[in-house]
């Protein structure tokens, strides 16, 4: 039994069918950490895409650093870091927001090339135009540069949101009881893997299936040309 | 214990790692080919199997797949009366490769599509078969195009073998921890792990540019 729920061990299928409400519990674990991994991302990776587009390189190049050795290091690592090393610090959060933080910045590395190449995109020809009509910059940053970067950053975005609920199993090495973890002790107490592991793989074709069609179909309804700011 | 007795577990673990990301990438890279080329297959057999297993790999969690070869594939083949239980070693390597196959297969796919349609119908014109204009034509022309994104996955690779620290595999992270549970000393040694890894990831991006130059040579060549 876990959360509640008994599970039947009569037939693989009455096990799959039983053990399902528990891994849908994990499931809602599994999506508010990607939703909040993913919010820090894109938080955190618009301030490293302003820090590395700074005119003084003292900012600029610092914020490189930082950024490539995000990129290069792994997540799991990242997170352990996060988990042991910040309560020496006197800093003690909770297992999970550990654990969405450290997904929001190894994402924010990703994410914030995304904000780079939204706006290198808009071609220089928008710029100068803005530049004839006397435009200042702020106002040609916020009313012509951001508002055709936009349809160009969401379907990229839309695509580190998928990767984010894929790795968000790792969580489960801090005790997350994420859908894996919720899996894999749903195993340890019946000596079946098989069923749970494989219920786990199906349900994250299912949602990533769904997601990357969410962000297909968001990317043919984004107007082209630019949505304005208002 | 001083830090620099770290050390030699570490660079221990370091190897181990290193030659997980080896044979990961080379095993990943042929199934890479494989299922990209398979899936603009004629053959609607073939390219049923490589979506099917591009799909599979791409939707799917890594940690997912290796805890699936690892603890539940040796039940479904107790199932149908086999022996399926895998060194860790074996399911580390498995599972990562699989993984970063299916990722490559879509740039080798691309990378393939990308090759100019005059290319094929000057092949065509000179009476080549459709494989001697896959294999002399198209997939020469397509190398130098994927090798900035294998790059990447090269990279991505590297930083996924940390997960086979989760099946007891002895790799860098493995032995970091062994380290942690025995001194508590969490601040350093997971430092020295970060660092480390940024180390071996940026030798990595090195290689993997020389490879792209080597590949690519007979463009600068021809221009």
């Amino acid at each position: 039994m876990l959360f509640g729920y008994e599970w039947d061990l009569s037939s693989p299928l009455a096990f799959a069918l039983s053990i399902l409400p528990i891994l849908l519990t994990g499931m809602i674990v599994t999506i508010q950490a990607t939703v909040l991994g993913f919010f820090v991302a894109l938080v955190l990776g618009l301030i490293w895409a302003v820090l590395k587009s700074a005119p003084s390189r003292f900012i600029a190049w610092p914020a490189r650093v930082v950024t490539e050795f995000i990129r290069d290091t792994p997540l799991l690592v990242q997170l352990f870091f996060l988990y042991y090393v910040l309560p020496e610090f006197g800093i003690v959060l909770p297992a999970f927001l550990t654990g969405a933080l450290a997904l929001g910045i190894q994402y924010s590395a990703y994410t914030s090339e995304v904000y780079r190449a939204g706006i290198e995109a808009v071609g220089a020809d928008q710029r100068e135009a803005a530049r004839a009509l006397n435009f200042s910059g702020t106002h040609t940053f916020t009313h012509v540069v951001v508002p055709q970067a936009i349809p160009r950053i969401i379907p990229a975005m839309g695509n580190y949101l998928v990767s984010i609920m894929k790795d968000v199993p790792v969580l489960s090495v801090v005790t997350v009881l994420e859908m894996l973890n919720v899996a894999k002790i749903v195993g340890d107490r019946t000596f079946d893997y098989l069923v749970p592991l494989s219920m786990v793989g199906a349900l994250y074709l299912i949602m990533t299936l769904v997601a990357s069609a969410g962000v297909r179909l968001l990317d043919t309804w984004l107007p082209k040309q630019g949505i304005p700011l208002k | 214990m001083h830090w620099t007795e770290y050390l030699p577990p570490l660079m221990q673990g370091a190897w181990v790692t290193i030659q997980l990301t080896f044979y990961s990438t080379l095993l990943g890279g042929l199934l890479a080919f494989a299922a990209g080329i398979g899936k603009i297959s004629s053959n609607w057999a073939i390219k049923g199997v490589s979506v099917a297993y591009i799909e599979v790999f791409r939707g799917t969690s890594l940690l997912v797949q290796l805890f699936w070869l690892y603890f539940a594939l040796p039940i479904a083949g107790m199932a149908i009366g086999l022996d399926l239980r895998l060194p860790p070693v074996v399911a580390g390597v498995l599972a990562l490769s699989l993984n970063i196959g299916a990722y490559g297969a879509e740039v080798v796919r691309g990378a393939i599509q990308s090759v100019h349609k005059d290319q094929h119908e000057a092949a065509r014109a000179l009476n080549f078969t459709p494989r001697q204009t896959l294999w002399t034509i198209t997939i020469p022309q397509a190398i130098p195009e994927m090798m900035p994104s294998f790059g990447n996955l090269a990279v991505q690779n590297l930083k996924d073998t940390a997960l086979v620290s989760l099946i007891s595999l002895g790799d860098l992270t493995f032995r970091a921890e062994q380290i942690r549970n025995f001194t508590q000393d969490s601040t350093t040694i997971y430092s020295m792990l970060l660092v480390t890894y940024f180390g071996m990831a940026l030798v990595l991006t090195a290689i993997m540019r020389g490879l792209e130059a080597y590949v690519s040579r007979w463009r600068v060549a021809r221009s």
